[in-house]
């Protein structure tokens, strides 16, 4: 007899997978179930992950960067396979910070979802003026300033730019926003001195840092000989960057262990996640590793505590840090990987969301085609 | 909705020189399936350095067979992905998401239909055209490629169509000639009240026309990059043309892949988008 398992179509807690384990979170003020996060335009509007992923079972699902006006993106071609990851140049598409609100946020609230509200602009004052409506709407966990200089370009090329960039971007948020939301800042390793901008956003008032966006990166298209994606040189994502992004979120640990972290570069496993957490990150963030496997949020949650429970952790929070102990400190007793507790049996629960993209039904067919066509098609399944 | 499955490899061949057909049983998909879908593979096991999916057509389904239902994707070797997927074995299991994206709209009774494919463009006019059969429509088919080496499938389209035109340019097999010059001729044979295209994007674009002009309603698969499939990368982006009239930018994974040719902003593709609505719009582009 034949076993197919299958996992979509149902879409999947985070956590309930294989067994328990105390995967709560602290990041400030942040209380959370479970650490890990979806990274900001990696993941939709929400929808179309959900047929995959529990959304309300994440730590926190991070939006698409939000600008004040509706931006169309890039020309295509806006995405390019590299080794180990992937290029891309889309030009931070999206609806703008109005039209979410009225459209996609109400969704995401219904359900539950912890969101964190992802901020773009091309001035610190268009940071502010997003975050002024988003604080009219409400339904936020907290908000991530992407401070990276990508997707809006000119923010400036050289580590003190990009700092007093990212400081007056992350002070303006903080001006429009209430006191007791958390802003974190996301911050780009393209710069040989992350600590250096780490610390001048410090000073201006986030409650914690994402580390970090993706690398710059091109790739020559050798049939063209021109540049294999429309906007030339773009940003590069996946685990060819998540040592580069280890190494972020270690420094800034280093310099400023108070300071929470969301690691983020490169997650693909169980095990990548570990990394960061020991490096010193409170949480992690899946970006492209979702384009590659859209359960990846559900699987590394377990994967992770599997990782976890093996190396004799009692509890996700003992791990984050835990690199930088002392270096007499012992590892803890690990665990053999068949004590693992008995299962949990949770029946998954059964997502209404449609994959379909675009809201509400499927669109219509066929239309007023200037009377192409008057015959009825069938453009469903029956199901 | 789509799932994610663990679909097991049932049989992998070589049909032509540069493509297989790889059989895969994955009953949550088959049993959806339209023609016109599509799924995407992951390649290359979990460390691959292939980090993004790759999207396949469905080239058929059996919905009730003896393991389930089952998929036949035709799997064009050009890359490392490709040639890892061809050689794969009876048995192996692959991570497969599907189905994807909107198909083909079937007419609900039996009318005149011109089914137009290039070289691997032809992949997903098999489930279409069994569809249409079952329906009571007739069948014209058009299939164009460079040479022998670029086909496969014949003898099935033979069986499935109520006409077949092969055209290569190098005469190899059918006759001699190029898509563009045909379509004229099958249109006046074949009188058709829609047509399907699928191929390159200048063919695309040839067929739409020519079915705008003659007011013949037109069903395009377009082929792009999709590294997700799914609607979040935003990568396959295409200039259509709304509902309302306006410039659209849509996903092709999520509103497409088959597109009404007259939807299409052909000239555009490629452009940077200027004064166009934003993503996630609302629109029918098929």
């Amino acid at each position: 007899m034949r076993r197919h398992t299958s996992y979509g179509g149902r879409a999947r807690e985070l956590g309930s997978a294989d067994f328990r384990f105390d995967m709560r979170a602290e990041l400030g003020s942040l209380r959370l179930g479970n650490p890990i996060f979806t990274a900001s335009g990696c993941a939709g509007m929400g929808r179309e992950l959900s047929a995959f992923v529990k959304l309300s079972s994440l730590g926190g699902f991070v939006t698409p960067s939000l600008t004040l006006k509706p931006r169309p993106g890039l020309a295509a071609p806006r995405s390019h396979y590299a080794p180990s990851g992937i290029l891309h140049a889309n030009g931070l598409p999206g609806l703008g910070v109005e039209q979410f609100i009225d459209q996609e946020l109400p969704w995401l609230v219904q359900r539950g979802v912890r969101v964190i509200a992802s901020i773009a602009g091309q001035t610190p004052e268009e940071c502010m003026r997003v975050a002024s409506k988003l604080r009219s709407a409400g339904g936020f966990e907290a908000l991530e300033v992407n401070a990276s200089g990508q997707g809006l370009g000119d923010a400036g090329s050289s580590e003190s730019n990009v700092a007093d960039w990212s400081a007056q971007a992350v002070s303006a948020v903080r001006r429009a926003s209430d006191p007791r939301m958390p802003i974190f800042a996301k911050l780009s390793a393209d710069f040989t001195d992350v600590v250096e901008v780490a610390s001048a956003v410090i000073n201006s008032g986030v409650a914690g840092l994402t580390l970090v966006n993706s690398v710059q990166g091109m790739a020559v298209d050798l049939n063209t000989m021109r540049p294999a994606l429309a906007g030339s040189v773009g940003g590069l994502s996946g685990p060819a960057i998540r040592p580069i992004a280890v190494a972020s979120v270690w420094r800034v640990r280093s310099a400023f262990p108070e300071i929470p972290i969301i690691g983020s570069g490169g997650i693909r496993s169980g095990r990548d996640a570990l990394e960061f957490v020991l490096a010193g990150a409170q949480a992690v963030s899946i970006g492209s590793a979702i384009f590659a496997d859209p359960s990846a949020p559900t699987r590394i949650s377990s994967e992770l505590a599997t990782q976890l429970h093996e190396r004799g952790f009692q509890r996700f929070a003992d791990a984050v840090g835990y690199a930088h102990r002392d270096p007499d400190v012992p590892i803890p007793e690990p665990v053999s990987p068949s004590d693992v507790p008995p299962s949990v049996s949770k029946e998954p629960e059964v997502s209404e969301a449609r994959i379909s993209g675009v809201k509400g039904e499927p669109a219509g067919f066929p239309d007023d085609a200037g009377g192409l066509a008057d015959w009825d098609f069938i453009t469903e399944n029956p199901r | 909705m789509p799932t994610q499955t663990q679909g097991e490899i049932l049989d992998v061949r070589p049909a032509g020189s540069k493509f297989v057909i790889l059989s895969l049983s994955a009953p949550d998909v088959a049993d959806t399936a339209r023609p016109g879908q599509f799924v995407t593979l992951a390649l290359g096991g979990d460390e691959s350095p292939m980090l993004a999916r790759r999207a396949f057509v469905i080239h058929q389904v059996q919905q009730q067979g003896v393991y389930g239902g089952s998929l036949d994707l035709a799997v064009m070797i050009r890359g490392n992905g490709s040639r890892w997927l061809s050689d794969r074995r009876r048995g192996d299991k692959l991570d497969v998401v599907g189905p994807l994206g909107k198909g083909f709209a079937i007419p609900r009774s039996g009318v005149s239909c011109v089914l137009v494919g290039s070289s691997y463009g032809g992949a997903p006019l098999h489930f279409l055209a069994q569809n249409l059969r079952e329906r009571g429509c007739r069948v014209d088919m058009l299939i164009g490629a460079i040479g022998e080496q670029d086909l496969f499938g014949l003898l099935e389209l033979k069986r499935l169509a109520s006409i077949l035109t092969v055209l290569t340019e190098d005469g190899s097999v059918g006759q001699q000639g190029h898509v563009p010059s045909y379509l004229e001729e099958v249109f006046d044979r074949a009188k058709p009240d829609v047509v399907y295209a699928c191929g390159s994007m200048p063919l695309l674009a040839g067929v739409s026309k020519m079915a705008s002009e003659r007011r013949v309603f037109c069903q395009c698969f377009v082929e792009t990059a999709m590294p997700c499939g799914f609607g979040v990368c935003q990568a396959c982006v295409l200039p259509v043309t709304g509902d309302d009239g306006r410039p659209h930018i849509v996903r092709s994974c999520v509103d497409g892949p088959v597109f009404r040719g007259d939807r299409v902003r052909w000239s555009e593709i490629g452009t940077a988008p200027e004064k166009v609505l934003g993503e996630f719009d609302s629109v029918t582009t098929r």
